[in-house]
């Protein structure tokens, strides 16, 4: 016997238990279902039910997480050594010691964020009475990738908890929450623990423990693990010693899994390629930014910010490289294409993409305490995204109206019909 | 022969859980938002509304037959403003401290839905001592709700109860902080109130489903 046949055969034993939502989420993991659909009648027959769906976006992250482990373990190695004078990939970077900084530190988080985030939806699952929704499966791998290397798990756990439960279980679950659950969890993170979420030492591992060590009196070398973003807020461009192949293929210091454009890009385009993902949002969003930056640059150019305001080293940033630093590709790839609280209409999608890309740039120009903002710009874009929908459907029926006014109808003469049936009533 | 007849009694129970001005009437919510971090302060907010609406509630229904409708409201902006700046001075002289604290809130009890809620709807109608049962029941109501919100936004955001340390010293690192425990910052702003508030509106009518609306 087979373990396909094995295991409808407990579902049948388990059908209408208490548990059975809980059976089935892992059964449908495995297998489609063996029930077919009725004869007679319509159906749509489609593969990629949620659950593949799902896959597919958790594949695109695979190659994010498993660079974010190296370099975790790269940059730990580099805060304490210095970097490396002429750096190769398979030598400095594909180390053994970096990947194991790795599992230790962003594996953790991963176990953590999963356990936890599937653990409140099978309660739900099991309170409700309900099926288990897949919802949480790139929810899981996304809330890793988006916090700080140095996040405590318990932080993590509180966080997910509450994002899953207040973010879309009060809301009635997968597909019906307004804002993205993984970015309801960073927002929390960020509110509830700021220390923790931006500063200077939470981005490498080790910083905040050196820094406590040297509190204690200790005497080693502080380490910085200030970001980009974080240098640029403080006008100390200069300072910086990351090139721009740094930046685009993630070299740098950052959040787990934001810092790598280059594998971020391969995702992306491996969504668009699925069809998983919307281009639309993608492609308006890196237009949005890129015009916010466009502004910033043309305000620096003609001399309206002094070199000595605070605004001056993100606003002097070329408007391009915004793209490379920070989260905003990670989170337009993989955040704002979320299906559910997106915009649904494809004109719709276009300006909601766009107002994400745009309004990021704003925040992390004019929000140097926290030179990141992508998440803010997606969250407040995700409760507009319903009403640029709305707007985009009214404006359809207007036109179609509109056009029904104008419309000439002609009668149809092609087979002589209408001039027989003319006949015959005259 | 009971104190308070049955009818007399409902005045005071009812708004305490299955018709509660904050959770089920949703009145009252900008205060419960603004004040309700600290515990004192929910405590002080509660006892103010209790007077103001205690005593404002009699006054109204004193005057019920002598009001002319068309300037109702403007007699009871006065009633309500008077007893507010009595509040006011009260705890400037006494409580100086807190009245900082509580800052423009406690003016802004003229505007608390409640109270010109309940003198519209039951003062204006009723004699003066089911009034003043019904306005003691209300910020009761209330009260109780700005007690739970505050309890838990103090203890999980600063770690204290009433100013007092229960969870230890976030900063010499003792009792529950030595495990690694922080404070959650998200509980000082108001919009944490939101959510608590929230989640006691969800809980109460996962208890009682005869409270959830129909839509």
């Amino acid at each position: 016997m087979s373990l396909k046949s094995k295991l409808h055969e407990l579902k049948l034993k388990y059908q209408g238990k208490k548990m059975a939502p809980a059976f089935n989420a892992f059964h449908t993991f495995l297998f489609s279902p063996d029930e077919t659909t009725h004869a007679g009648g319509t159906h749509v027959k489609a593969a990629d039910d949620l659950k593949r769906t799902m896959n597919t976006v958790i594949m695109a992250l695979i190659p994010v997480l498993l660079f974010s482990m190296f370099n975790a373990g790269y940059q730990h190695y580099s805060a304490i050594n210095g970097f490396p004078a002429d750096f190769s990939v398979m030598n400095d970077f594909l180390t053994w010691d970096n990947f194991w900084i790795g599992i230790i530190k962003v594996l953790p988080l991963v176990v953590v964020s999963y356990g936890v985030g599937l653990l409140v939806e099978f309660i739900f699952a099991v309170i409700k009475g309900h099926e288990v929704e897949e919802g949480y499966l790139v929810t899981g791998m996304l809330v890793p990738l988006i916090v700080p290397v140095d996040t405590p798990l318990w932080m993590l756990a509180v966080a997910v908890v509450f994002g899953v439960v207040i973010g879309k279980e009060v809301f009635g679950g997968t597909g019906m929450n307004i804002l993205n659950p993984a970015l309801t969890i960073r927002a929390f993170l960020f509110f509830a623990y700021p220390t923790w979420m931006s500063g200077d030492k939470v981005w490498v591992y080790g910083a905040r423990e050196r820094s406590e060590e040297i509190l204690a009196g200790a005497n080693v070398d502080a380490i910085s693990g200030e970001t980009i973003l974080g240098y640029l807020a403080q006008n100390k461009g200069a300072e910086m010693t990351y090139s721009v192949s740094d930046m685009f293929f993630g070299f740098i210091p950052g959040s787990v899994g934001e810092t790598s454009a280059f594998l971020i890009l391969l995702g992306g385009l491996f969504l668009i390629y699925t069809k998983i993902a919307s281009w639309r949002i993608m492609v308006s969003a890196v237009i949005g930014s890129l015009v916010m930056g466009l502004i910033f640059n043309q305000i620096v150019d003609f001399g309206w910010v002094s070199e000595s305001s605070k605004f001056y080293g993100l606003m002097s940033f070329d408007f391009w490289k915004h793209l490379i630093v920070g989260g905003l590709a990670f989170g337009i790839v993989y955040m704002a294409t979320d299906p559910v609280t997106g915009s649904q209409t494809n004109k719709g999608k276009w300006f909601y993409g766009f107002f994400i890309g745009f309004i990021s740039v704003m925040i992390r120009v004019f929000n140097p305490a926290y030179p990141e903002g992508v998440f803010l710009a997606i969250l407040l874009m995700n409760v507009f995204a319903p009403t640029i929908d709305h707007y985009v459907i009214r404006g359809n029926i207007k036109n179609r109206m509109k056009r029904l006014k104008n419309a000439t109808i002609y009668p149809k003469d092609s087979d002589g019909k209408a001039e027989e049936l003319k006949a015959e009533t005259v | 022969m009971a104190l308070l007849s049955k009818k007399d009694t409902n005045l005071i129970t009812d708004p305490l859980a299955d018709n509660n001005p904050i959770t089920i009437q949703v009145l009252g919510i900008c205060s419960a938002l603004a004040i309700t971090a600290e515990l004192k302060a929910s405590l002080v907010m509660a006892v103010s509304v209790m007077f103001v609406l205690g005593a404002g509630n009699v006054v109204i229904s004193l005057m019920r037959n002598i009001i002319p409708s068309k300037i109702r409201i403007i007699v009871q902006l006065i009633v309500v403003a008077t007893l507010v700046i009595i509040v006011d001075q009260v705890l400037k002289a006494y409580q100086y401290e807190l009245s900082k604290t509580l800052a423009v809130f406690v003016g802004l009890i003229i505007t608390n839905c409640i109270i010109m809620g309940r003198f519209e709807a039951f003062a204006l109608a009723n004699g003066p001592w089911r009034s003043f049962l019904d306005g003691i029941g209300n910020s009761l109501g209330y009260g109780i709700i700005l007690v739970i919100v505050g309890f838990f936004r103090e203890l999980l955001g600063s770690g204290t109860l009433f100013g007092y340390p229960v969870l230890g010293d976030p900063i010499t690192k003792t009792g529950l902080y030595a495990t690694g425990y922080e404070n959650n910052g998200f509980m000082i702003i108001p919009p944490a109130a939101l959510i608590v508030v929230g989640i006691i509106i969800w809980v109460q009518r996962s208890r009682n489903p005869a409270l959830v609306e129909e839509n």
